[in-house]
């Protein structure tokens, strides 16, 4: 790829807030543009961006991510209701939360690597999965979910003399409703500060302390170097990041339920950071982009839509390409996101990044020396 | 390792905030209210409505949800005039005229719920915000239908929840803008207590297996209390979790702990699970205080029925409405669901087919989309012919009040899906209950026509 100067840095960055901010007008041809699946794009895209600083570049591969972005959730919603319904309370307490919980976890899980450490961080995400779900309804209100009632005491709106009426109160930025573009953009500029801040770690001697981590961890060990602080503070930052995400779920959508801990939301982080292209900065973005893309829209094709589309074809062939098309899309969207996922882990292994970097290639006189995303094929 | 500060002058930085703002500012001007709509989504001159049809297409109630969406569709059909009109040609009220609604031809969208909550709520969005559906239906469950019914009072649509069962849909979450057709489990209570006194006697010790969230939670309390106050004993109430699969660490205990009855508060491929491990452990054929050993479970569906298969025999349950009630309403649905998709509909199919057409018919008699208008043709409206009898829309708490009927696993069953008999039709009085009593205490708000 590109030679990772400080011009070329602010270039991307420049260029990755241009596309971010400019989003509603260039996804609404193909029918993402509207604001609760743009909100979407960007939280998911910030909870990939964090986790791709401990899978992608410190080489941790967590499967119990989900847990920090259940806990954000849940302090944003705590704070909605305890304390106000602005959201940078929710927002700060979300990210302190979730911090000390993934200081915590992470503690304990560093202790080993590997598939080892997968496997804690996957228990340690079950169990608060199902501590949320039941042991602790109290706090979380189970299945249900925790939600906003008009009796919530809201310390500081009372004392600032904000009344919401009889109605269900809104989260507000200073009187902004934080639903819709509003709330877009809200997380459209924190995902834009999220990815600085990783780019500026990637850049950093942390973050080349990171990488050395990933490439062999057992010589550092050998030249003396304690790699466990650096490998928790990693932890934490993504876990931060996963708790900032969890945050603005809730700020979109005031609303915290157990299922977003359970180990198929993990999972399905580890798969955006790897469709998208693993180590690569911009490769966890797409990749939540294509994922929540399928779950929307492709799983919203039903029979009629299908038969508008091929509305050209002659009757017989009509039928045929219909029902056959109709088990990729509606129920069958996750098959899809299957086989796209192998042919991209087949052909591209370093993800979404790698075919943007070989088209790129193609286009460079000079034949790309540098492609430095080829390096970084997930191993798992 | 990289510095930042090497090329960018001040004159660039402004160049660049300026373009930012520019940026920022854009998208302002396609947002959905710019001109004055006094409603959200309101068609205004469109030739056609969007309806939103939210079903869980994946997970532990997918056969429900495929079916509702059957359902769904057999709606729109003779809404817009097609087909030979179903329920339409029995409904009381006769202001729908087979032309689509206030003479808007009716178009739906689908979605995925997955039975999560969050993918419920944003699949609703979706339809909201992009589809612009004027209402919301579906759903299988009641965690998910008390999700999205609160996500349509926010946003100002119209919900009419599908199959939910739970007491805190029209109880302590109840909405303005929601309505549910189904009935609850303390009418699965109220109604199952005096058959299963007549049949088991009032010297019974209960055992609960309880599905672990709020529609599970309330129809345990019910089916306790109702029970209860027949003169039965509860030995323990287990939790067990959503989608266990394996049952049998929960059926084990059972035999030692004295109860002669097991009660199985599970619902779609949990109940089928955990009837037929119950069966299997050969719980039916055991003598417990010199008694035959029972097993109820409240609420039974003929989905259910034809997955445990032969296991449902002689079991006591309740339903909303079943495909063999001979009232004119209930024949008209069954011969036009049957001529479209070749089988009986589920009560699932049944009260999603009901509450579009109930919507359609609000809008019609409101003469506009409008939710608050809808939701004043709603309340306190009674009707017949829908399949359960004379029905009534209470205002209090937007809950149907109508016939339950209490089922039994037929024991010579002569086809697939003649495999629930219908024991009793309990009339209306007898489940009518206070609207503000503990289990159902809470408030509807102010009504949100959204924009």
């Amino acid at each position: 790829m590109i030679a990772p100067t400080a011009r070329n840095d602010l270039i991307l960055i420049g260029a990755f807030a241009a596309a971010v901010l400019t989003a509603p007008l260039w996804l609404a041809p193909i029918g993402a543009g509207y604001p609760d699946l743009l909100q979407k794009f960007a939280i998911y895209g910030l909870f990939a961006i964090g986790f791709n600083i401990l899978f992608g570049f410190t080489g941790y591969l967590s499967f119990g991510h989900a847990a920090f972005l259940g806990v954000g959730s849940y302090a944003a919603v705590w704070s909605f209701k305890l304390l106000t319904m602005n959201v940078l309370p929710a927002v700060f307490f979300a990210v302190l939360v979730s911090g000390l919980f993934a200081l915590a976890i992470g503690f304990i899980s560093l202790r080993r690597t590997g598939i080892y450490f997968s496997i804690l961080t996957l228990a340690f995400a079950q169990m608060s999965y199902n501590l949320a779900y039941s042991v602790l309804t109290p706090i979380t209100n189970g299945e249900t979910g925790l939600q906003l009632t008009t009796s919530d005491p809201r310390i500081l709106d009372k004392m600032a003399g904000i009344d919401y009426g009889a109605a269900l109160p809104t989260t507000d930025l200073f009187g902004t409703e934080m639903t819709g573009y509003p709330g877009f953009y809200f997380c459209a500029v924190l995902m834009i500060i999220g990815f600085v801040i990783a780019v500026r770690i990637a850049r950093s001697p942390f973050g080349t302390m990171l990488r050395a981590i990933k490439s062999n961890q057992n010589r550092l060990n050998y030249t003396g170097i304690n790699t466990r602080p650096y490998a928790l503070a990693a932890f934490v930052i993504s876990g931060m990041y996963a708790g900032l995400a969890g945050a603005l779920l809730a700020c979109t959508d005031p609303l915290a339920g157990a299922e977003r801990m359970q180990w198929t939301a993990s999972g399905e982080v580890v798969l955006m950071t790897i469709l998208g292209g693993a180590g690569t900065l911009l490769g966890p973005v797409f990749g939540a982009g294509v994922i929540k893309y399928f779950e929307n829209i492709f799983s919203a094709f039903n029979h009629d839509i299908l038969m508008s589309i091929f509305d050209f074809l002659p009757g017989w062939l009509q039928g045929i390409v219909v029902t056959v098309s109709g088990l990729f899309v509606g129920e069958g969207w996750h098959l899809t996101l299957g086989a796209l996922f192998m042919i991209i882990v087949i052909f591209l292994p370093g993800g979404l990044m790698e075919g943007v970097g070989r088209i790129a290639k193609l286009f460079r006189k000079d034949g790309g020396a540098a492609n430095s995303s080829v390096s970084t094929a997930p191993g798992e | 390792m990289a510095k930042f500060d090497t090329g960018v002058s001040r004159r660039n930085l402004l160049k660049g905030g300026l373009a930012l703002s520019g940026a920022l500012a854009a998208p302002t001007f396609f947002t959905r209210h710019a001109f004055g709509a006094d409603f959200l989504n309101n068609p205004g001159n469109a030739a056609s409505i969007k309806l939103g049809f939210n079903v869980p297409q994946t997970g532990a109630y997918a056969d429900e949800g495929a079916d509702e969406l059957r359902a769904f569709q057999l709606a729109v059909k003779h809404l817009n005039g097609e087909g030979d009109g179903g329920m339409l040609n029995t409904f009381s009220s006769k202001a729908l005229k087979g032309n689509g609604v206030l003479g808007k031809k009716v178009e739906y969208v689908t979605g995925d719920t997955q039975t999560k909550s969050d993918a419920a709520r944003a699949s609703a969005k979706r339809m909201i915000e992009k589809d612009g559906a004027l209402m919301i239906s579906g759903g299988s469950s009641s965690g998910v239908a008390i999700a999205v019914q609160g996500l349509c009072q926010d946003a100002g649509i119209i919900f009419m929840a599908g199959l939910t069962h739970s007491n805190d849909t029209t109880g302590k979450d109840r909405r303005r803008n929601g309505f549910r057709h189904f009935f609850n489990a303390y009418q699965s209570g109220a109604a199952l207590a005096p058959v299963l006194k007549a049949n088991y006697g009032t010297d019974r010790v209960a055992y609960h297996l309880t599905a672990d969230y709020t529609w599970g939670w309330t129809q345990e309390e019910s089916i306790k209390n109702a029970t209860e106050a027949v003169g039965w004993k509860t030995a323990a109430a287990v939790k067990t979790p959503l989608g266990a699969g394996d049952f049998s660490q929960y059926i084990t205990p059972v035999l030692n702990s004295g109860a002669d009855v097991l009660v199985l508060n599970h619902y779609g491929k949990d109940m089928v699970n955990s009837l037929t491990q119950a069966v299997q452990f050969g719980l039916r054929d055991k003598k417990v205080n010199g008694k035959d050993f029972a097993i109820v479970v409240p609420l039974y569906s003929r989905l259910m029925a034809q997955g445990a298969g032969a296991n449902v025999k002689g079991i006591f349950g309740s339903t909303n409405w079943h495909w063999s009630l001979k009232d004119e309403g209930s024949q008209a649905f069954v011969k036009s669901f049957g001529a479209e998709y070749g089988f009986p509909p589920s009560q699932a199919a049944h009260t999603c087919y009901v509450q579009t057409l109930l919507y359609a018919d609000a809008c019609e008699r409101a003469g506009t989309f409008a939710p608050c208008e809808v939701v004043k043709a709603l309340e306190g409206f009674e009707f017949d012919g829908l399949g359960n009898g004379p029905t009534l829309y209470r205002a209090e708490d937007h809950q149907c009040f109508k016939k339950v009927l209490v089922v039994k696993g037929n024991e010579n069953p002569t086809s697939q899906f003649d495999l629930l008999e219908v024991v009793q039709e309990v009339p209306r009085e007898q489940v009518t209950y206070d609207p503000n009593i503990p289990q159902f205490a809470g408030d509807l708000g102010p009504c949100n026509n959204g924009a």
